[in-house]
């Protein structure tokens, strides 16, 4: 256990979960809005990343613990960035070989 | 010097407050890699969506406010969880068995829901891993995220028999927090499936 994992006081639990609970509902909220589809998509998925954000940083106290350990927990978002890309240019070309 | 003596001055260095515990570290990066294995599934499920045209919305073919109160209950489930570690952490026994019990009866009622809403798809809506890449991806989705969901309820239920036997105490709860970890992980995979896959 780290230092600072051991240390820090005890975050405000039922906070978070009302913070999940509104976003939960505004998520709901989002998908009745009449906004075009890709506005919708952008604020879905900052409302789920930040939600996520939230359980790793808080129940998961990531927040409260060294630099190198957040960083290393990190690297597979920049991976899963890195694998999404490389996977558009393959979905591209398969759209171009369904039969019409 | 003996092994013994050896070993514990190895655990000593772990156990040290400035490093982290080998045990919660060893989880993270199994994390790590499981986290890879969702965004694989993801990626995946998101390349063949974006370059389909008969995608349905996927509103119309799943029940999203059930699956809404899915969440609510797996999140519900995450909070139970910390207050089980902070109750063991001030040596509560008592409170650290009943948050920790909460927290597998939210991990059971969210694969009974599951267990119901597949249930329907396949009787009742013919939705099968074989009708159509939305019913492919749905299913490895939501059916890898439940398996995860099952080996965190029969983690937890070690644990908290452990527990009542009186496994662990203020000065030792490495593995519940280690549990903690996996089943925050959980909760935190099932947000974004949700999201991707249920309101997208």
């Amino acid at each position: 256990m780290s230092h600072d994992a051991k240390d820090h006081a005890e975050p405000n639990y039922w906070g978070v979960w009302l913070a999940l609970l509104i976003l939960t509902i505004l998520e709901l909220g989002v998908t009745r809005l009449p906004v075009p589809k890709f506005i919708e998509i952008f604020a879905l998925c900052a409302l789920a990343l930040t939600k996520a954000a939230m359980v790793a940083a808080y129940f998961m106290h990531l927040k409260f613990e060294r630099g190198a350990l957040i960083l290393i927990v990190m690297s597979p978002l920049l991976l899963s960035a890195i694998l999404y890309i490389g996977l558009v240019p393959d979905a591209i070309t398969h759209i171009r070989w369904i039969p019409n | 010097m003996s092994h013994a003596a050896t070993m514990s001055q190895i655990e000593e260095h772990y156990e040290n407050p400035l490093t982290p515990g080998w045990g919660k570290l060893m989880m993270w990066i199994f994390l790590c890699s499981d986290a890879m294995s969702f965004v694989g599934l993801l990626a995946a499920y998101g390349s063949v969506r974006m370059f389909d045209p008969n995608w349905p919305v996927p509103s119309s073919k799943l029940d999203v406010p059930l699956t809404a109160l899915n969440t609510f209950i797996l999140i519900c489930s995450s909070v139970t969880m910390v207050k089980a570690l902070a109750a063991i952490k001030r040596d509560d026994r008592k409170g650290f068995a009943l948050w920790l019990l909460g927290t597998i009866a939210g991990g059971s009622t969210f694969l009974g829901i599951q267990a119901f809403e597949w249930t329907h798809l396949i009787v009742h809506e013919g939705l099968s891993i074989q009708s159509s890449l939305f019913g492919a991806t749905f299913f490895i989705l939501t059916g890898f995220h439940g398996c995860h969901v099952l080996s965190g309820v029969i983690y937890l239920t070690c644990i908290l028999i452990r527990g009542l036997r009186g496994g662990y105490d203020a000065r030792s709860h490495s593995p519940v927090e280690i549990a903690g970890l996996y089943w925050h992980f959980v909760d935190l995979i099932w947000i974004l499936v949700f999201t991707f896959v249920y309101l997208i």
